[in-house]
């Protein structure tokens, strides 16, 4: 009998008052409820905020007065919390949803297999941006792989001392540069060798180089530091040269990391408009010339199109979102694909 | 057991002998590396070496021969001065929101969310930073510049007196508060990425030992979570800013802007940004003097965004020296 | 194809510290040397300059001469890359390469090095590498799967088979059980006293009853305290190391009186 007695004391000193596991639940069904019959469906947007705000008074409230300040105040930061998330899949559900519904209207064979070239009122299409856009970016990365690839071999493998240190602190300063900046880097450096008012479409590559640059450098220095030490030292004890031992031993080791972040790279460059408008231009036709006239990529088409739509033209605006999506599609084929290499071409443990 | 092992066996290499000619394709793998790390120093150095020759000329320039640009300016820094003020106005504007957001989304993710769901909410916000610009921009001004309009009349009306939101509301809502929210979101990644990672590295006991005094959630985060991250949300914050201040389409495309220096952030006229406006009078400006104006303004911005990040790194590097957790 | 290796007054520095101070030995042809001692005197450092492996870390540098069948190691114009694929090493923990297969992992000191074999030799050579090594029998049908698939004895007895394929003069072992299991350990212990016949081998260990029962010579090396370079106490026959050491240090470290 006196051991029952003592253990309902201790739960009793265990258990403080506490709210059923549904009252947060309950109550911010209730708070939306209210905001609904209150402010009415006309104000979606205001019925729901000022539901969320009664749901935060009335549960801080409620716990104050059954649980304590303590787990009141705890209750009230895990729903701040969670109202940051949901706060930020917003707009991604929005320009989602935008981009989707808009952009379908002109997701046609006629947009993928025509260029603007001539095309006045309905029709045309975004051939043109889209050639512009492989282009421009397969030129950006053949400049920037082989530049920033060493680079970081340098930094892991030989860099020792001050230079090594310099050169790191410049590749974070690259990092921040403004893309803007870069265009108007790029743009200086041809109209200087080319004349003023220089457009093509290899500047753009050069403008985008600069910002890939960094990118590549961080991520793969980041691989090639995960690589294991004793892996170099069993190849050294085997008579390999040090540069035989990175290329075969090394690399093979963390290339599916390095490509993985090379196509992140891809992506990050891919949807740049403003060194693009300062170097390759816009321009209605095709052009296969990387190193002469101007040349179109998908974000110049959409800002393009834009401009012309004046905000209100519905044949224009449908072109500019039909872009975006497919902008938006290929930068998420890009991030697919680099989780893809990484899962499947992670070196093999075989356990 | 035996073990026959003969020269022939590894192809007969001369057996003994350590002496041997330097290889030529270690000195060259080497060269070409070290050359590539030299090569962005390069880089680098164009880059500010033709911001220079192409920029100062421009800074020099007389109001007269750069009529486009600085028609109505007294000199370039007459000119620069509203940009920048504008640049900096929109960037903190949009940091206010994002941090508070940032810190909110990365605790939930690294600290509230079921574990298995973490992963895939991290991926949800990176998704938000593979939103091309010109997109933002694109929908800033279609859909989310319309949207705000009633919330920008509501504050108004009923907070007007405050002079942030005097004056007379947009029409079309593309003020500087619409394009502080967007570059707002697009900063969110950003900030969020590095947020979450120091909240992960937070030590495990410091954690441990806070709840096992009796410590709520919230009392835990803030008692061994938050101060350990601090240098970690600074620098976030800091980083977030660079980009902020960088970003051009989308507020080139949301705001409209008519060049003047104000606080209200409603009204129809509006500061401009350095780099949207680079991006707007570029075409305009052809070529020539009015050029030079631009890129002396984008040697503006460059030199203010590498103050900022070089701060931001510095605080990294700092936090690095006196933490264990590296 | 053993030689025997003769150290004269060799001093290891990294940087400005000195690791290991003033050794004198000789390694004897086809026989087991162990080198014991507290961790920290040095012993494994010492090992690394026999085939100039110190190298890999910055800043360290030796002073004094390594000889090999008469032959310094660090005279002028020597190779450190040459004088590696004339003397293998085995290290602590096994580390198979993660993108080869078990051959590829065998024939890695012949590919890596770009030299040209025949698909027949390639074949004989792996056979026979991974016999000496004692693995042929539990991997013959596996070749071709990952080698770091295998459990940490293989792996060890992989990298063992890796190492001999190249044909070395001597054969370096660091603390080549320390990560193993008591199975495993015995299974290496067994594979040296055979490699014996044709090697000079060479074995760093923290287990005193493994340099007892493997070697035929053991060297003592000591500290003396932090900051202390490493120095060689004692090198005799293992018999008498264990046994009659003529050393007082010795005898503390044997019987566990030692620190």
């Amino acid at each position: 009998m006196t051991t029952v007695a003592t253990t309902k004391t201790t739960l009793s000193s265990l258990t403080g008052g506490e709210l059923p596991r549904w009252t947060p639940w309950a109550v911010l069904a209730a708070a939306q409820a209210l905001g609904l019959v209150v402010l009415g469906t006309a104000n979606l947007a205001g019925a729901i905020v000022s539901g969320v705000v009664l749901y935060l008074v009335t549960i801080a409230a409620l716990s104050g007065v059954v649980e304590g300040r303590r787990k009141a105040t705890d209750r009230l930061v895990t729903s701040l919390v969670v109202a940051a998330f949901v706060i930020a899949t917003v707009p991604l559900v929005s320009v989602t949803w935008t981009a989707l519904s808009l952009g379908l209207r002109r997701f046609d064979a006629v947009f993928f297999t025509h260029s603007m070239a001539g095309v006045v009122g309905e029709g045309g299409g975004a051939l043109h941006a889209i050639i512009g856009t492989l282009l421009i970016t397969l030129a950006a990365t053949v400049i920037s792989v082989p530049i920033g690839l060493m680079t970081s071999i340098y930094l892991v493998e030989y860099g020792r001392g001050p230079l090594a240190r310099v050169i790191t602190f410049f590749v974070d300063v690259m990092t921040g540069i403004p893309s803007i900046v870069a265009g108007l880097f790029a743009y200086a450096l041809f109209s200087m060798m080319f004349g003023p008012g220089h457009r093509s479409g290899i500047s753009g590559a050069v403008a985008l180089s600069v910002l890939m640059i960094p990118v590549v450098v961080r991520s793969s220095e980041e691989m090639l530091r995960i690589v294991p030490n004793e892996l170099r030292e069993a190849a050294y004890a085997l008579g390999v040269p040090k540069w035989l031992t990175i290329v075969k031993v090394v690399l093979p080791t963390c290339i599916a990391g390095i490509m993985t972040g090379v196509v992140l790279a891809i992506a990050r460059v891919i949807g740049e408009t403003a060194p693009l408008l300062l170097t390759a231009g816009y321009i209605a036709n095709m052009n296969y010339n990387l190193f002469a006239d101007r040349m179109t990529t998908l974000p110049l088409f959409v800002f393009t199109t834009y401009r012309n739509s004046g905000g209100t033209d519905v044949t224009d605006l449908d072109r500019a979102w039909a872009g975006s999506l497919v902008l938006i599609l290929i930068v998420l084929a890009l991030n697919l694909a680099a989780r893809l290499i990484a899962r499947y071409f992670a070196p093999k443990t075989g356990r | 057991m035996m073990i026959l092992m003969d020269d022939t066996a590894t192809g007969g290499r001369s057996a003994g002998s350590f002496q041997g000619k330097p290889r030529p394709g270690d000195r060259v793998f080497a060269g070409t590396a070290l050359g590539a790390g030299i090569l962005i120093l390069v880089i680098l150095a164009a880059v500010t070496a033709f911001l220079l020759i192409q920029g100062v000329p421009g800074m020099l320039a007389d109001p007269a021969d750069a009529p486009t640009t600085l028609g109505q300016s007294a000199s370039f820094w007459h000119y620069v001065g509203p940009l920048a003020f504008g640049t900096v106005w929109a960037s903190l504007l949009a940091l206010l929101f994002a941090v508070p957001l940032s810190i909110g989304i990365a605790l939930f993710i690294s600290h509230y969310a079921p574990r298995k769901l973490a992963a895939l909410l991290g991926y949800v916000i990176d998704l938000l930073a593979a939103v091309p610009s010109v997109v933002y921009g694109l929908w800033g001004i279609t859909v989310f510049a319309p949207a705000v309009v009633p919330i920008y009349t509501w504050l108004n009306a009923h907070l007007g007196w405050i002079p942030l939101f005097a004056g007379t509301v947009s029409v079309t809502g593309r003020t500087i508060l619409t394009a502080a929210m967007v570059l707002a979101v697009m900063v969110l990644p950003i900030i969020t990425a590095i947020c979450r990672e120091v909240f992960l590295q937070t030590p495990r006991l410091h954690e441990e030992a806070a709840l096992a005094l009796g410590a709520t959630r919230w009392e835990m985060i803030r008692m061994a979570v938050l101060p350990f991250a601090r240098p970690g949300i600074i620098s976030g914050a800091m980083l977030g800013l660079g980009r902020a201040l960088g970003e051009t389409m989308a507020v080139a495309m949301v705001l409209s802007a008519s060049g003047i220096v104000t606080f209200q952030l409603l009204t129809a006229a509006n500061p401009s940004t350095i780099p949207a406006n680079i991006a707007l009078k570029f075409g305009e400006a052809g070529y020539g003097l009015n050029v030079n104006v631009l890129i002396g303004t984008g040697l503006v911005l460059f030199v203010v965004t590498f103050a900022v990040n070089a701060l931001a790194r510095w605080i990294v590097n700092r936090r690095k020296d006196f933490s264990g957790a590296n | 194809m053993s030689k025997r290796i003769d150290v004269a007054d060799l001093n290891v520095y990294y940087g400005k510290f000195r690791a290991v101070e003033d050794v004198t030995m000789t390694i004897e042809p086809r026989s087991v040397t162990a080198f014991i001692g507290p961790s920290g005197c040095g012993k494994s450092t010492f090992l690394r300059t026999l085939n100039r492996m110190h190298e890999v870390i910055p800043g360290a540098y030796v002073e004094g001469t390594v000889t090999m069948d008469g032959e310094n190691l660090y005279g002028p114009g020597v190779d450190p890359v040459r004088v590696r694929r004339q003397i293998g090493m085995v290290f602590q923990r096994p580390n198979p390469f993660p993108t080869m297969s078990i051959k590829e992992n065998v024939l890695a000191g012949v590919t890596l090095n770009n030299r040209r074999m025949s698909a027949s030799d390639k074949e004989e050579l792996v056979e026979r590498s991974l016999r000496g090594a004692n693995l042929w029998e539990e991997v013959k049908n596996r070749l071709g799967l990952p080698g770091s698939g295998l459990s940490g004895g293989q792996q060890q007895r992989l990298c063992i088979a890796r190492a001999i394929a190249m044909a070395p003069d001597v054969l370096l072992m660091d603390e080549p059980c320390s990560a193993l299991d008591p199975i495993s350990t015995l299974a290496i212990e067994d594979l040296i006293g055979e490699l014996k016949a044709n090697y000079t081998v060479v074995i760093v260990t923290h287990n005193m009853q493994q340099a007892a029962r493997v070697s035929d010579t053991t060297a003592f090396f000591n500290i003396a305290g932090t900051g202390a370079p490493g120095k060689l106490i004692e090198m005799d026959h293992t018999e008498k190391i264990f046994h009659n050491p003529s050393q007082k240090a010795t005898e503390d470290y044997i019987t566990g009186r030692f620190g």
